[in-house]
Order: C-alpha cells, then structure tokens, then sequence
C-alpha cells in the first residue's frame, strides 16, 4: 500500500468513534423503535363468527340487524355494536352487507333518501349504493360495499368478518 | 451525497461556525483520561448528561401507550410491559436510569465539591447545578406515582405529608401538589404527570442550558 491511501490517524479516530457512537445510538434506539412500532407488526387475530339473526327474518328487502362482539383494545375491553344489511336477492341467496361508506367510513342507510328510495344512501357526502352493494358512478364512493362472511346453522345467520368485495365502479 | 446537501445548505446558510463553536475546542490534558487514568472524575458530569438523553428518549417512547388516569394506569404500564415488543427494556430502561442519573449527578457533584472547582468564579454555576439536582428529585419523585400501584401511592402519601409538615404554608403547597385537601387519586395521577413530562423537563432544559453555556464560556477548572 502506497503512502499517500494509509489511513491518517485522524481518520481512523473519526471512523472508530462514529463506529463506536453510531453502535450505542443503535443499541438504545432498536428497542424504542420496536417499541413504538409493534401495533404496526402486531397479527390481526380474525373474529369469530356470532349469531346475529333466525333466518326466517331475513326478507326480500334489506333489513339492518345489530349484534354485539367483545372488542379487546390493548388494555381496554368493551362491548362494541356491529351492524349489518341483509336481505335475500333474486337468486333466494342471502346477502349482508357493511353499512360502512368505502368513501370516508361514515355509516349508509337502506333507502333513507327520499330521491333514491331503492338505494343505500350516505348522508355526509351524499354517496349511494345499488341494493347489492355496488356504488353508483358519479358519486364519491369508489369502491362498492363490503360483505359481511356468513354461514347459516341451524336456522340462524351467523356473521363474521366484513370483507372488501372488490371491484368497482 | 451527504457531503453535497451538507455543502448545498452550508453555502448558502453558512452552518460550518455554528457547530464548530459547539464540537471544536481542546480538552485540556489534566482532564484527558488517556494522560491521566484519574482523570476519569471528569466523565461524571457527561455521563449525567447521557442518561439524562436516555431518560428523555424512553420516556417520550412509554407516553405512547402510557394513559394518566386512575382506572386505566396501571393497566396500561401492565400491557406496554407484558404485551408490546420491548416493553420491559424500554420501561426497564427509564425505570432504572431514574436511579443512574441520580448516582452520576452525585458523582459528578462530589468531584466538583473535593477539587473545589466550585470556587471563584464558578460559583454561579454550582448554584445552577443544585438546581439541576432538586429538578431532577422532583422528576424522580413525580414520576414515581405514575405507574399507579401500591408502592407508588404511599410513597406519594408519604412525599406530600412531608411537603405538608412546611411551616405555614405547608397545606397549601400539598393541596397545589395533590389537587385536593385530602384525596391522592385523579387529580394527583394528572398533575404529577404534566409535572413531570412537561414542567420539569421545561425547567431541566433551561438549566442544563445555561449549565454547558456557562462550561464553555468560563472553561474547565484548572489542575490541582
């Protein structure tokens, strides 16, 4: 090695203490980093499926059911109110669908707009939806509503979770 | 590429004197370990100060999940201890560099009293350093409280009957403390924590300020 690409005491000093400082500055911020990031990192445990209605309650028309689940927030427990609009289509298949806008999360309504009587309606924006979910070009919503997973046993609706459907228009 | 931005913003802001003023002076050589092993005395001081860097660090970290409030405290030093990634070694941390700092303040103190660098003219900053020293024990004592368990309220109890015995004055000040005459509980849990986490610190940044500035301005005191 030639003279002139001998590392100066200088520099090894410069390098040795950024080394030794930047591995203490690691060292104590890994774990507060982590520490601050875990709900980021943290598994979604899916939810179970709850029985929310006796099958022969749901009708041609959509019909809001409210059920309740146990929500555990860190160290906060509650009982937290879901809803969901089910009804049966054409096809005698049962449909349940969010009633959360996938505009801006505020909450529709079955035909609560006198204008548009065969639709779900979001009052904040004005969003709409057809009755099997889908949103309505020209109007905020750009995806349609989400459905609920379901699965009938013995006579009663059982719902889980609410899953993006997909598409849109 | 650093190098480049770094040479972009000094161009035009000129930033080069601003933490040369800070990083370049000489360390004399009676306070350099390498000449003198005994010389370590003077890390005291830094090493307070590194703690206290610490201490500042976890502390904004646990105010993530940590919540003031008497039905939810202890429940919450609970889970960010028991659930959250790294929540005993960051809990761990601030719990135990409480006790560092107060070591390494008095460490540092007992130098600066046996060499008598408090002397003529730095008398003022002995002053500002005792200062320091009571912030830091109000830290320690209002932070105490915080994870709101059994040990922590009768230390609290003892602490405000003790600021309660001051002649005079000595129910108001408990009552200023505890938010209530008589009751340690919701109001004590909020006002030791904004104490705490914004006051003290407030008052601690101030000092330590005007601690360094004062080094820099008088020096280091000379050799034995």
């Amino acid at each position: 090695m030639s003279d002139k690409k001998r590392v100066s005491r200088r520099q090894f000093l410069n390098y040795t203490l950024t080394g030794v400082g930047g591995f203490m500055a690691a060292g104590m911020l890994a774990p507060m980093v982590r520490f601050a990031i875990d709900p980021v990192l943290k598994t979604k445990e899916s939810g179970d499926f709850v029985s929310v209605a006796s099958v022969d309650e749901i009708t041609n028309e959509p019909q809001r059911f409210e059920w309740t689940i146990d929500q555990v927030d860190a160290w906060y427990e509650s009982e937290v109110q879901k809803t969901a609009w089910v009804y049966r289509n054409e096809n005698d298949e049962i449909v349940a669908l969010s009633p959360i806008c996938t505009h801006l999360g505020c909450t529709v309504d079955w035909a609560s707009n006198e204008e548009y009587p065969n639709e779900f309606f979001c009052p904040c924006h004005g969003g709409r939806y057809t009755k099997d979910g889908a949103n309505v070009p020209g109007t905020p919503p750009t995806a349609p509503l989400p459905h609920f997973e379901f699965k009938v046993e013995e006579g009663m609706l059982y719902l889980g979770e609410a899953k993006e459907s997909g598409g849109g228009l | 590429m650093l190098q480049k931005i770094y040479d972009w913003v000094d161009e035009r802001v000129d930033i080069t004197p601003l933490w040369r003023d800070i990083a370049d002076h000489e360390v004399p050589e009676h306070v350099n370990p390498a000449h003198h092993f005994s010389a370590f005395v003077y890390c005291f001081g830094g090493l307070t100060f590194f703690v206290t860097v610490i201490q500042i660090l976890s502390g904004m970290f646990l105010t993530m999940y940590y919540v003031p409030d008497i039905e939810n405290a202890w429940k919450s030093v609970y889970y960010l201890q028991r659930e959250v990634a790294y929540g005993q070694i960051v809990r761990g941390m601030h719990h135990w560099g409480a006790s560092l700092v107060i070591v390494m303040l008095f460490l540092h103190t007992l130098r600066v009293f046996f060499q008598g660098a408090y002397k003529k003219p730095r008398e003022l900053n002995w002053v500002i350093g005792v200062l320091l020293f009571f912030v830091m024990l109000g830290l320690g004592f209002t932070g105490y409280l915080l994870p709101w368990d059994n040990k922590a309220y009768f230390a609290t109890q003892v602490g405000l009957e003790i600021a309660a015995a001051t002649p005079f004055i000595g129910d108001q000040i408990r009552t200023l403390l505890a938010g209530d005459p008589s009751i340690v509980g919701a109001q004590t849990l909020t006002r030791f924590f904004a104490i705490h986490v914004f006051f003290l610190p407030a008052a601690l940044f101030g000092l330590m300020a005007f601690h360094f500035i004062l080094i820099r301005k008088q020096g280091i005191s000379g050799p034995l």
